[in-house]
């Protein structure tokens, strides 16, 4: 036996070994214990506590996990996670443990130093308000009376953001809320009060019921998913859906899976085993990452595009695959899929204009005689077997006209439809022009393609215009084509890529083809993982465009496995439909206000003021000139005024005078705004947004953090929104770039809002501008309801704890201020009429109000304009204004009588009713009586999971039902009718939900979730013009922008656009020490989920503690910079000051500079502005494209949150610099 | 032969996202109080990095752990113990707090409490040593993802000894996680190290722990250890350590740390071995033949010899059983992909890992480096970003074959899978290719792969 150290020693030891208790191990190194252990009692003590309690996050992660919270006499201790998901079968990994460090960090929250404790209001303001209460003694008058004086405002706008919060108390804070909607509604009109609240999937009831309040009394919601970026417009153009994606557990199933600007370890922390485990299972992985990002771990290959390029990469993927699987040879399955599965065997018109020849629309049954208003929605192909053109089943024309009736499917029949006019006898050559964008000025391309005439009409399929689009030559065809794969100057080769992207070309094309020979071999299971790397650019939708041809010609979408995988901000309220009859009291009126996030902010916070550039600044070179001499801003009229996209504000009267109005002159509300607007006589909001008359009044915002997180553009709102300082260094707009249709105001206002509240339960930049802060109950102090498109359960969300001090659930809250407005209305307000103007909504008729997407202004005509048609439709609601929070409370009768809509299908609730009224009981008096009462959190909860299909299996079997009648196909055996899901339930364990026409795919018989499997296995049409995924979009504005054909665009030019500095050289800051110029890129952050957790100080130690920038040490080197050196990084959109992190995984020329790091913890001042340094979105701002403001036109029809113009922000560059080291607070 | 049971972990590199949940789960059950606001019981490391506290496995620096005498006797590098006790009110050993991370919080009543004021209010960082206002250097996760990596990496101590292999640039860019907490050796120099006798381990699981009624503050531990998995707590004037979740685990409950593991890395089993020739294994001569030593200690479960003695020692039926079916010795052993964590601090360590795998180098790549290629299996292994030569030194004292082993097994079973997966039929040659059969590569993918809750713990 090896001795230890020396003699002495071990005698000294033997010696020592007597005096203590345990036995010394033979050779003296250990000491074993048995017993006698009374000293670690602590750590006994320590793991022992009262109750565990199932609970989760509402954040807004799409995390959804379910955890079970420790209390011990009354106190939160700590949470780990729930382990008992339901197996998703025993060949595959299941979902346990659900969570992250984040979630891990929460009950930090409850009794931190950052805690909201009590109801905080601005000091100014309620002294002003509390001498004109008790002066005027009427709260109302009170409100009026401050916001009305110019001096009063000021004193209380310009203190915003600068300390001076006192407390007061709920019954003050509470009036003076009350008083605020109830003068803004009757000064300005109901559609001046706006509520912003994301993501209702992460806590339903506390969505739902700030949104119900708001709705009822006829504010507007503003949408949350495009103004995040996160809303993929492509979804929409291609599938005629939005973001429907496979759970996380489907990733299993697929054997080959690229992530492409997704970080998915970091963003979707509790999927990310399954990354890992797949591999074992012989998946490979590729991981597309500008920099060497944490999912890099688990690539097999990595490749590194330059920002904001993805889309080169993928044009040139899709060149390979087309040239190898389809030209070159043919794999049956890929074929065969196209054919059935999307538009590519379609008609296009070809347009024959001076010396070139363009695509234009899609070749219709009306263009082949065919009569009546749908014929022009019903999309031609060719009969490979008779060479004539058919009508097949299942496009738009045949979804809601009675003789489409069985008809809507995709059933072909005995048709094969013909992919290609190549070779065929009767087929001409025609050589076309397409736009390219990737040069310094966009370009023409001219490529033959085969075409026939049909009905007087030059045509050719789509197909065909793929491969011209592509560069994929065939023989004989005319025009100009790549010489191979290995000619850098033509669009779209691997070598053209590589001088764009910088990725090699030879695996391009290898990746390429790995990935569809994969998709052969499995039977489509390739899969496409998508991230906001590639999802947050101005032209993102051409990038997630290029990316879907990838898993559509290799037949992998609708497969269990295979497609897109867009993990963005994307969630998935499961019980939809009871929800959105709850947020948006739909039970008691409809409809309800539901505004474009974006075009708000922009217009509101005079963003649009500073675009120093057209808005054919998008255009084709192809283009006729259809954003010529316009503003970004006109085109954002023109939307609203053709019903397109929603507009609120919407005129610039209140809408509850015009229904006045209108009444007193005894016309039709719609006849009769159409007409004094088409007279002049009355405007739209938006096209004067800077008149004190139509500026947003009251903004609410709960479960978010606008000004600390998603405010791209913050200086803006800071300046102009709030009235307040903000760091914006940039000029407005010349006169040469200003808007014609939209009324410039000499000066642009500061201070629009009157009140903005804010509910949370810590600190953030929102409750720190905010007039009133709410206390809230944090995530363990209620109940409510969780879902995600991650996993396939619902889940509960069960108090730990009351809420402490003087907090209040979200329920509580807005029960409360609808309770004291009811009292102020009753007497302010009474019972009104009030005109809601209503876009062209999404699965409607009014998908068919503009055939072939063919633009008609009537203000340029000089028509009148239909509302429904070319106008929105106007709705007359009866607002009883002193019953609001009554009707919050009970479930109303409409339902009854209209049912449940949900993405065309309604259902018919009545039993849904009767048990809700047994469940929860009934209301006794008012104008509630006799309906299911929704007076409690659990009411709500129960509601929802009753009026759904995902969790009421008679809901769902219903609804198939219904489906089918309009498609013919059956879908018998999907819906597990006699299944319902309880609060309880949910409560006692996660619950898998049941498969409903909600959503496109099937759980059924405990199968993963993959979105379009329904389709694909049931023959069920896309919601898109020719029902089939789309490549090919015919709208005026697609073509104008020249965006018909998948295409690559690459980053906007801030250079010409701005006058920014161009990247990747120095330039001076102050006229003085020069910084270096990088592209500025926000992704999101390790240790926080948005901003929250960002100041949390578990998550704080474990990173840097406070915010920081990270740069390449090339970059670094430039500006002198040093690893955690103070650093300010200016650009026209304002300054902030951050700590460097200089790492070697960052590309040269880029910087990142992690998501929602706010300005609450450990920001000094600036240099350049001597203000405090500003958040990350101090550096961004709004750019609207044009084309996502579309609207009335097949799958280019607004609903809620499923179409609209983004708030991307990813485009954007600045200059860095090392600053004094010495900083000031 | 003396058998006992020892409770040990197996953590799958390979998987890990680095996401520190488990750090987090475990500050906030056990270490989130005064007096270890700095006590991480289980960190996770970016590598390459200085690790936590900063350099630890620089034992020419730290002197933890044991080394051999020149006649081939185990002592503790940090001095003989005549030595210790001189020094014992000046050990210079330690790392300070800044070798750690000094603690700080925030003045977040600022938000509530500043007055009408001319910018906006702001908390500012506050030591939780001094309450003074403090410039943030250094956290307990500073290099976290390569952070300041140009500077910092040079002085990962591990980087060193590689640093001919090593260039830290974009196109070379590698890293990996290495989630930490203490290793519950069978030859601890904490508990030898201790003047006090308050640290022992624990005869019927092996967990290593402070009496905290013993504890008389000497922080010889601290030194003694060459992971620094032991802790003073400077409130209680105290050691602390991870003890392996002891309340948890005597009722059948995972440790915090492996329960809350997101990425499912965590494998705890039992495993027995012959307490009689740890001192022998430990002072192997050639560090590298430290881990065979280390394997040789253990026990088969399955030997009716070994399960005799064991009954002999008391230890119940119901620990025999759960040893025959501990996946940690099946990682050990039926899998041999599982490696001890610097056996060359000669502790025995309780806590071993799979080695991670990574992506192919850029330039090696079209040269046909496919990790599921079976024809390219073992060229792939060495083209991997991460040096086989740097997990060498983590794990195997420098000796990069059992690492390649490892590494090919990891890569083989993808392959082998791979066919299966696309409906393909097996090829026995790529299990055999690595020493295994389909069979077992199968039993290991199941492990890996799915093992549900109770398989893994």
């Amino acid at each position: 036996m090896a001795g230890m150290d020396g003699p002495v020693s071990e005698a000294l030891l033997r010696l020592g070994r007597h005096l203590r208790p345990g036995e010394t191990g033979p050779d003296l190194r250990t000491i074993h214990k048995s017993g006698g252990r009374d000293g670690d009692v602590f750590y006994r003590d320590r793991w022992s506590h009262d109750k565990v309690v199932r609970s989760t996050h509402g954040v807004n992660c799409t995390g959804s996990c379910s955890w079970k919270v420790y209390v011990k006499d009354g106190i939160i201790t700590w949470e780990t996670q729930q382990t008992d998901y339901p197996s998703v079968g025993a060949d595959r990994p299941g979902y346990e443990p659900r969570g992250c460090p984040r979630g891990a960090a929460f009950s930090w929250y409850t009794y931190s130093p950052t805690r909201v404790r009590f109801p905080y209001a601005r000091g100014v303001l309620v002294e002003m308000y509390r001498e004109a209460k008790a002066r005027l003694g009427d709260p109302v008058a009170a409100w009026a009376e401050i916001t009305t004086d110019p001096d009063k405002r000021r004193r209380y706008q310009s203190q915003r953001g600068k300390g001076g919060l006192v407390r007061v108390s709920w019954d003050e804070a509470v009036e003076i809320i009350a008083a605020a909607h109830v003068h803004t509604i009757k000064t300005y009109g109901p559609d001046r009060v706006a509520g912003f609240s994301p993501i209702p999937a992460m806590s339903m009831v506390s969505h739902a019921v700030g949104a119900r309040f708001i709705s009822l009394i006829g504010g507007t919601m503003l949408s949350f998913y495009d103004w995040y970026a996160d809303l993929p417009v492509a979804s929409p153009q291609v599938f005629g859906d939005q973001t429907d994606v496979p759970e996380s557990a489907d990733w299993w199933d697929a054997a080959y899976l690229i992530l492409w600007g997704s970080n998915v370890p970091v963003t979707r922390t509790p999927d990310a085993h399954y990354l890992a485990e797949a591999r074992y299972r012989g998946q490979k992985v590729v991981v597309m990452s500008p920099d060497y990002s944490d999912a890099t771990k688990f690539a097999d290959e990595w490749l590194a595009p330059h920002p904001g390029t993805d889309g080169a990469l993928a044009m040139a993927m899709g060149h390979v695959i087309l040239k190898e699987f389809f030209v070159d040879r043919q794999v049956p399955r890929f074929v065969s899929y196209v054919k059935r599965y999307t538009d590519l065997p379609f008609l296009v018109r070809l347009d024959e204009r001076g010396d070139a020849v363009t695509p234009g629309k899609f070749l219709t049954a009306a263009d082949l005689g065919h009569e009546g208003r749908e014929a022009a929605f019903k999309t031609v192909l060719i009969d490979g077997a008779t060479g004539e053109p058919v009508v097949p089943n299942g496009s738009l024309g045949f979804r809601f006209a009675p003789d489409g009736e069985g008809r809507w499917n995709l059933d072909l029949g005995g048709v094969d439809p013909l992919l290609t006019l190549y070779g065929t006898g009767d087929a001409e050559h025609v050589e076309v022009a397409l736009p390219r964008f990737d040069g310094a000025e966009p370009g023409v391309l001219r490529r033959g393609v085969p075409a026939r005439r049909i009905a007087g009409h030059l045509v050719t399929t789509v197909y065909d215009l793929v491969l011209a689009q592509y560069g994929v030559a065939r023989p004989g065809l005319p025009g100009e084509w790549p010489a191979g794969y290995d000619d850098p100057a033509v669009p779209y080769t691997p070598a053209w890529q590589e001088r764009i992207t910088s990725v090699p070309a030879a695996r391009a094309v290898r990746i390429a083809r790995e990935f569809a020979d994969n998709a052969e071999r499995s039977g489509g299971r390739s899969m496409i993982i998508l991230g906001a790397g590639t999802n947050h650019w101005f032209h993102s939708d051409t990038i997630y465009r290029a990316f879907l041809a990838l898993v559509t010609l290799t037949g992998c979408q609708g497969v269990n496995g295979g497609g897109w995988a867009h993990y963005v901000g994307q969630e998935k309220c499961r019980p939809i439909t009871g929800w959105a009859q709850l947020a948006f009291g739909l039970d008691w009126s409809r409809p309800p206000r539901q505004m474009i996030g974006t075009a708000f902010w922009y217009l509101h916070t005079d963003q649009w003021r500073y675009d120093t550039f057209g808005a054919d600044v998008v255009a084709s070179p192809l283009g006729r000139g259809l954003f010529a001499g316009k503003a970004t801003a006109d085109l954002l009229a023109q939307s609203a005024r053709l019903g397109w996209m929603p507009s609120y504000p919407t005129f610039d009267r209140n809408p509850l005078d015009l229904a006045d109005e209108a009444a007193a002159a005894g016309e039709e509300p719609g006849a009769y705004v159409a007409r004094k607007v088409a007279a002049g006589e009355l405007g739209f909001a938006c096209e004067n947004p800077d008149a004190p008359e139509n500026w947003p009044r009251v903004l609410t915002i709960w479960r978010a953090n606008l000004l600390g997180s998603s405010a791209k553009g913050n200086e803006y709102f800071l300046r102009h929104l709030l009235g307040t300082d903000g760091a914006v260094r940039a000029a407005e707009a010349g006169p040469e770039h200003r808007p014609t249709s939209v009324t410039w105001a000499d000066e642009a206002p500061r201070g629009k809002l009157d009140l903005l509240l804010s509910l949370d339960f810590r600190m953030t930049s929102t409750t720190l501008f905010s007039d009133i802060v709410l206390p809230a109950a944090t995530w363990y102090e209620k109940h409510d309801l969780s879902s995600t498109d991650m996993h396939p359960f619902v889940h509960a969300f069960t108090p730990a704890i009351d809420p402490p001090w003087q907090t209040r659930t979200d329920f509580a809250a807005f029960h409360a201020i609808a309770k004291r407005f009811g009292e102020l209305a009753r007497e302010h307000l009474g019972v009104r009429t009030d005109l809601v103007a209503v876009p062209l909504l999404h699965d409607t008729p009014d998908e068919l109000a503009t055939p072939h997407g063919a633009v008609r202004d009537w203000r340029e005509t000089g028509e009148t304009p239909v509302p429904g048609r070319d106008f929105p439709k106007i709705v007359a609601v009866e607002r009883d204004y002193g019953a609001v929070a009554e009707k919050m409370a009970a479930l109303g009768p409409l339902l009854d009588r209209l049912g449940a809509t949900t993405k065309g299908i309604t259902y018919q609730v009545g039993p849904e009713i009767e048990r809700l009224a047994r469940a929860n009981g009934t209301v006794r008096h008012g104008v509630a009586a006799g309906r299911p009462a929704l007076t409690r959190d659990v009411h709500m909860c129960e509601a929802i999971l009753t009026l759904s299909g995902t969790t009421n299996g008679r809901l769902a079997a219903q609804g198939f039902a219904a489906l089918a009648r309009r498609t013919g196909t059956d879908f018998a055996g999907l819906a597990d009718e006699h299944r319902r899901i309880t609060f309880a339930d949910t409560q006692a364990r996660p619950v898998p939900v049941i498969t409903s026409p909600e959503w496109s795919g099937s759980e059924t018989g405990g199968r993963r979730y993959s979105a379009f499997t329904i389709n694909v296995e049931h023959r069920k049409p896309w919601h898109t013009l020719t029902g089939r995924q789309s490549f090919y979009l015919d709208h005026d504005w697609i073509q104008e922008a020249g965006e018909a054909l998948p295409v690559y665009r690459p980053p906007l030019n801030m250079g010409a656009m701005f006058g920014e500095p161009a990247p990747g050289g120095t330039a001076p800051v102050n006229g003085s020490a020069e910084g270096v110029v990088v592209r500025y890129l926000t992704p999101h952050s390790k240790w926080s989920i948005h901003s929250e957790y960002q100041d949390n100080l578990l998550m704080l130690t474990l990173s840097r503690g406070g915010p920081t920038i990270w740069m390449s040490p090339a970059d670094a080197a430039k500006a002198g910079i040093r690893d955690n050196d103070w650093v300010e990084a200016v650009n026209r959109n304002g300054v902030v000051v951050a700590r460097a992190v200089v790492s070697h995984r960052m590309p040269e020329g880029t910087v990142y500079m992690y998501h929602a790091q706010e300005r609450v913890v450990d920001v000094p001042r600036s240099e350049t502005s001597g203000r405090r340094g500003g958040i990350h979105n101090s550096l961004t701002r709004l750019l609207v494209k044009p084309t996502h403001l579309i609207g009335g036109y097949a799958q280019l029809s607004f609903a809620f949150n499923y179409l609209g113009p983004t708030g991307n922000q990813r485009d954007e560059i600045t200059v860095i610099r090392r600053r004094a080291q010495e900083v000031a607070y | 032969m003396k058998v006992m049971a020892q409770l040990a972990m197996v953590m799958n590199l390979d998987k890990c996202i680095g996401c520190h949940t488990c750090s987090v789960t475990c500050k906030q059950a056990w270490t989130n109080r005064a007096g270890t606001e700095y006590v991480w019981f289980n960190n996770v490391e970016t590598r390459p990095g200085q690790g936590y506290p900063r350099t630890y496995e620089d034992q020419r620096r730290w002197k933890g752990g044991w080394e051999l005498t020149r006649r081939g006797r185990l002592r503790l590098r940090s001095g003989g113990r005549l030595h210790r006790l001189l020094t014992i009110f000046a050990n210079p050993l330690m790392p300070s707090i800044q070798d750690y991370y000094e603690p700080w919080t925030y003045d977040y009543d600022r938000l509530f409490t500043a007055p009408a004021q001319d910018d906006v209010p702001v908390a500012r960082p506050r030591s939780l040593i001094t309450g003074k206002e403090t410039k943030i250097t250094w956290s307990a996760n500073w290099d976290d993802n390569l952070a300041g990596a140009p500077e910092l990496a040079a002085g990962d101590p591990v980087l060193r000894k590689v640093s001919d292999k090593v260039r830290l640039e974009f196109e070379r860019a590698f890293m990996f996680y290495l989630p930490r907490i203490c290793e519950h050796c069978l030859n601890p120099s904490c508990v030898a190290a201790c003047p006090s006798g308050a640290m022992y381990k624990r005869s019927e699981d092996g967990i290593v722990l402070v009496d905290q009624d013993r504890c008389r503050g000497w922080r010889m531990c601290v030194t003694g250890c060459p992971y620094k998995k032991v802790y003073f707590n400077h409130r209680t004037g105290k050691a602390e350590k991870c003890t392996f979740c002891y309340p948890r685990v005597e009722v059948g409950m995972p440790t915090v740390c492996s329960e809350t593991c997101v990425g499912r890395l965590r494998y705890i089993g039992l495993v027995l071995y012959d307490v009689d020739r740890v001192g022998e294994a430990a002072a192997t001569p050639d560090p590298k033949d430290l881990y065979e030593a280390q394997k040789g200690v253990f026990l088969d479960p399955h030997d009716p010899e070994v399960i005799a003695a064991a009954r002999a020692e008391g230890i119940p039926e119901d620990w025999l059983e759960a040893a025959r079916r501990s996946p940690v010795y099946r990682l050990i052993f039926d899998f041999g992909v599982a490696l001890p964590l610097h056996p060359e601090f000669r502790t025995m360590p309780m806590v071993w890992y799979i080695p991670p795998l990574s992506p192919v180098v850029d330039a090696l790549v079209e040269t046909g480096h496919d990790g599921e290629d079976a024809g390219n299996l073992f060229g792939a292994i060495d083209a991997l970003r991460i040096p086989v030569e740097y997990l060498a030194e983590l794990f195997t004292a420098g000796d990069v074959e059992p690492v390649r082993a490892v590494l090919r097994r990891l890569a083989a079973m993808r392959s082998y899978m791979r066919r299966i997966n696309l409906g393909e039929e097996p090829d026995e040659s790529i299990a055999q290719a690595v020493g295994m059969t389909g069979e077992r590569i199968q039993e290991m993918y199941r492990l890996l792969a799915i093992a549900a809750y109770e398989e893994r713990y």
